[in-house]
């Protein structure tokens, strides 16, 4: 009956998806009329019907990978009765259609939200948003039960099941399609919210403040769910790097560019009231990369170590709802926006200034990602294979990224409206002088090193001390909370490129075959291989090593154990590295195969300060979280006011 | 120049609309081509499988075109190519083979099932003469012409279509 249950509040919340979408064409009509507050009304508890319906729509779908209801496909094909039941759990969104029902209940809770809390927007521009909402939510409903019912039952029930992909079975990403869902779908109300003010021809700083908040909660989001991201792959795949380029991951990347300059941008609308078209643009912008990424990953068009549901129906569903949303809010925003009137004006060295010069760049580097993703797509119409890897984007973007800090140091300590060229530089002069001290004394203590990288850590230094300016010579107490905010997350960007860089400058690399009781040595450490052994655990069997390490010659000994595992149901191998963190970088370890001769293979990584790339990431996401809090606060002070 | 811009970005998503269309309706073609193509056979030294047929050793395939045939008995579309190539090799075709992981008792069985048109047949039980080739499955059939240069690669089994096709590509590698 669970199952049931679940396919008939989907069908109910695509219903209410099309009763909403028709009060809010009424309330827009009836816009003016004692009419409109009634279906303002109405429209408001039909949005927060269709959230509530389609949230439990997911949870009864959950409820059956948590009972291991093998009489539904779903669960018989991607979950097992012995798994542990955080991964029974994550199972329900481990796989096409239940990620897709995800993405839905997201959905409508974002427009359950936007109908419960936002009070700021004219009604009519409210309900046009709402509208655009429900607009979105239909097409993902007809895709669930048309093309991807995740409620199919399977008669008769499969005796077992036959598991989740072994590399997914990890608490980090059992959690990180959800943060990165919320991320994307966080967008679509931007999204909405830009459409309403096209359709109404309302844009100005109430509109930007009432997008703030659903911006800043996406990328937030968006910020953890690719740090997060890139931990679990440099983890779990024991590859050892934390970045690759892959289409998957690039379409978690491009929306997170996209909602980044929409940041910046809303910024200048909410406060400054400019940038009304370009804020408008990045708010279509984001969503489509949303949307384009989603597609790009559940079509299989592009190969990618990801793609887990290749399926050219799907795919041709998907691309036509891609079509119809982003072709049509396009065409929207061509005919529209020149009826936006032009907001005010600043010059060109002013805070507003800096933020128009980040936007551009990030533009640039979000251009280069698309089209290096794109790329292959496009070769293969012209009859060319090829794929775009790591070396192009890294080249590509490392100058646009670079000048991008340049910009980020620069902008907050500028003033709004207007500033002069040389009270910038005067302010300039701590931060680079501190760049220009770091780049002397790391490329006199390194001698040899690329100076990429050199440069890397100088911006880097340089950034972090601007980043802390403008708390200088300020009551700190009484500083509002958003700008604490901005320090933090700036600080962020600091410390994250601080950790690129280290790695790519200083790591070194051992891969070797030892017998037991052979040593190593890799960056300062001995590492002795003292016993291969078996190990056991829930669903998996693994070979162990027991690795005994000393840093230096007079070092405390500790071991560290990487896992060859094995999985049963179904059979796939994985490699668990073992990584040892200390204050300065870590220590990374994988076991490899074994030869006859008795030798193992072993590769070691010494990773000066990687750690700090999520560290900064993680402080990106708190900054994030401290602006959003102070701007919620502050503005429910000035509607009490 | 302003309104060209406002249409900008529409006019880029229908480029990629169109693109993704086409990717998706046209799914990409994944045959691994070989990067020795136009290059001298590499080196390959493979021990004889049967016996009374010699293995296969790079410096005696010279002077004449031929055919390698990389093929194993336990693979299907082998058994569907083989007419063909005694067709072929009716036509004075002279074919070489890579018997890939196999045994000499399953390869006899194979040929006196489907008829044998090899002169050569070489013991890969490694896969490593199918490496040297770049070859990644079976059945392929690499076409040398007579200076010992791959001058072709017929990736799968070769159908009745494609036996005057390679007929006359070995007239023309003389």
């Amino acid at each position: 009956m669970i199952a049931e249950a679940g396919l008939a509040a989907l069908w109910l919340a695509g219903t209410f998806a099309l009763i909403q979408l028709m009060l809010a064409w009424g309330a827009v009509r009836a816009n003016g009329t004692a009419q409109a507050d009634e279906l303002m009304t109405a429209l408001r508890r039909v949005s927060l019907l269709q959230g509530l319906l389609a949230l439990l729509s997911f949870g009864l779908l959950i409820a059956l990978f948590v009972r291991s209801d093998m009489s539904v496909v779903l669960v018989a094909t991607n979950s097992h009765s012995a798994k542990p039941l955080i991964y029974k759990i994550a199972g329900a969104w481990g796989n096409h259609e239940g990620s897709m029902l995800l993405w839905v209940a997201v959905l409508a809770t974002a427009g359950a939200g936007v109908a419960l809390f936002e009070r700021r927007l004219a009604s009519a521009t409210l309900a046009a948003t709402l509208g655009a909402q429900a607009f979105i939510a239909i097409g993902f409903y007809a895709f669930l039960v048309f093309a991807s019912n995740p409620f199919i039952r399977l008669d008769p029930p499969a005796p077992d099941g036959q598991g989740l992909n072994p590399l997914l079975q990890d608490p980090g990403l059992a959690f990180h399609p959800p943060t990165l869902y919320i991320g994307y779908v966080g967008l679509s109300v931007a999204f909405s919210f830009a459409v309403g003010a096209l359709i109404m021809r309302d844009v100005g700083p109430a509109f930007a403040k009432a997008m703030r908040p659903w911006v800043l909660t996406a990328w937030i989001f968006l910020t953890i769910g690719i740090t997060a991201g890139s931990y679990w792959a440099y983890y779990e795949l024991g590859w050892g790097g934390w970045w690759f380029w892959d289409p998957v991951e690039n379409a978690s990347l491009m929306p997170w560019l996209a909602a980044t300059a929409l940041l910046h941008s809303v910024t200048v609308l909410a406060t400054r009231d400019g940038l009304r078209a370009w804020t408008l643009m990045l708010a279509l912008v984001a969503f489509a990369m949303s949307m384009i990424g989603t597609f790009l990953v559940r079509s299989g068009i592009l190969v990618s170590v990801h793609a887990f549901a290749v399926d050219p129906t799907r795919g041709s569903f998907i691309l036509a709802l891609l079509g119809i949303y982003i072709g049509g809010a396009l065409a929207l925003f061509g005919l529209r926006v020149g009826t936006v009137t032009q907001g005010s004006t600043f010059r060109l060295v002013s805070r507003e200034g800096a933020l128009v010069l980040n936007n551009l760049l990030l533009t640039v580097i979000l251009g280069i990602v698309f089209i290096g993703t794109l790329y292959p797509l496009f070769a293969q119409a012209m009859g060319v294979q090829l794929s775009i890897g790591a070396p192009f984007f890294n080249k590509a973007t490392a100058p646009v990224a670079l000048a991008l800090v340049a910009a980020t140091a620069a902008g907050p300590l500028l003033r709004w409206r207007r500033d002069s060229m040389n009270a910038l530089l005067g302010k300039l002069l701590v931060p680079v002088g501190a760049a220009g001290v770091a780049f002397a004394l790391v490329f006199a203590l390194s001698r040899g090193t690329h100076p990429v990288p050199v440069l890397a850590i100088a911006f880097a230094v340089g950034l972090g001390v601007a980043s802390v300016l403008p708390l200088v010579r300020r009551n700190l107490r009484r500083t509002p909370m958003h700008v604490w905010g901005m320090v933090i997350a700036h600080l962020g960007v600091a410390v994250s490129l601080a950790g690129m860089a280290a790695d790519s400058a200083f790591k070194t690399e051992r891969l070797a075959a030892v017998h037991v009781g052979d040593n190593v040595t890799v960056g300062p450490f001995r590492v002795t291989l003292a016993e291969v052994r078996p190990a056991i655990g829930p669903n998996w069997s693994a070979l162990e090593a027991r690795l005994q390490v000393r840093r230096g010659e007079d070092g405390q000994v500790f071991e560290m154990m990487p896992q060859q595992r094995f999985f049963s149901a179904p059979p796939t191998n994985t490699n668990e590295a073992a990584i040892r963190t200390l204050f300065d970088g870590q220590l990374y370890t994988v076991l490899g195969e074994g030869a006859e001769d008795g030798r193992w293979q072993l590769r070691l990584w010494w990773k000066p300060w990687v750690t700090l790339i999520w560290l900064g990431g993680g402080l990106i996401a708190l900054g994030g979280l401290l602006a959003l809090i102070g701007r919620v606060r502050r503005e429910r002070r000035e509607d009490d006011a | 120049m302003k309104r060209a811009l406002i249409w900008a970005p529409l006019a880029l998503f229908a480029i990629v609309f169109g693109l993704a269309a086409a990717g998706l309706f046209k799914p990409a073609d994944r045959t691994i081509y070989s990067a020795m193509v136009g290059k001298p056979l590499p080196t390959i030294e493979l021990p004889a499988l049967l016996p009374g047929k010699p293995g296969i050793a790079t410096a005696q395939l010279k002077g004449k075109p031929r055919l390698l045939n990389v093929f194993a008995s336990w693979c299907v579309p082998c058994i569907a190519e083989a007419p063909h190539l005694l067709a072929l090799k009716a036509a004075g075709a002279e074919i070489d083979a890579i018997a890939i992981r196999d045994t000499p008792e399953a390869v006899r069985a194979f040929l006196a099932r489907n008829g044998d048109p090899y002169t050569r047949i070489g013991d890969d039980k490694a896969s490593v003469g199918q490496l040297a080739l770049g070859s990644s499955g079976v059945p392929e059939t690499f076409l040398i012409d007579s200076r010992g240069v791959i001058v072709k690669q017929h990736v799968g089994d070769i159908r009745a279509e494609h036996v005057a096709e390679l007929l006359a590509a070995l007239e023309a590698a003389k």
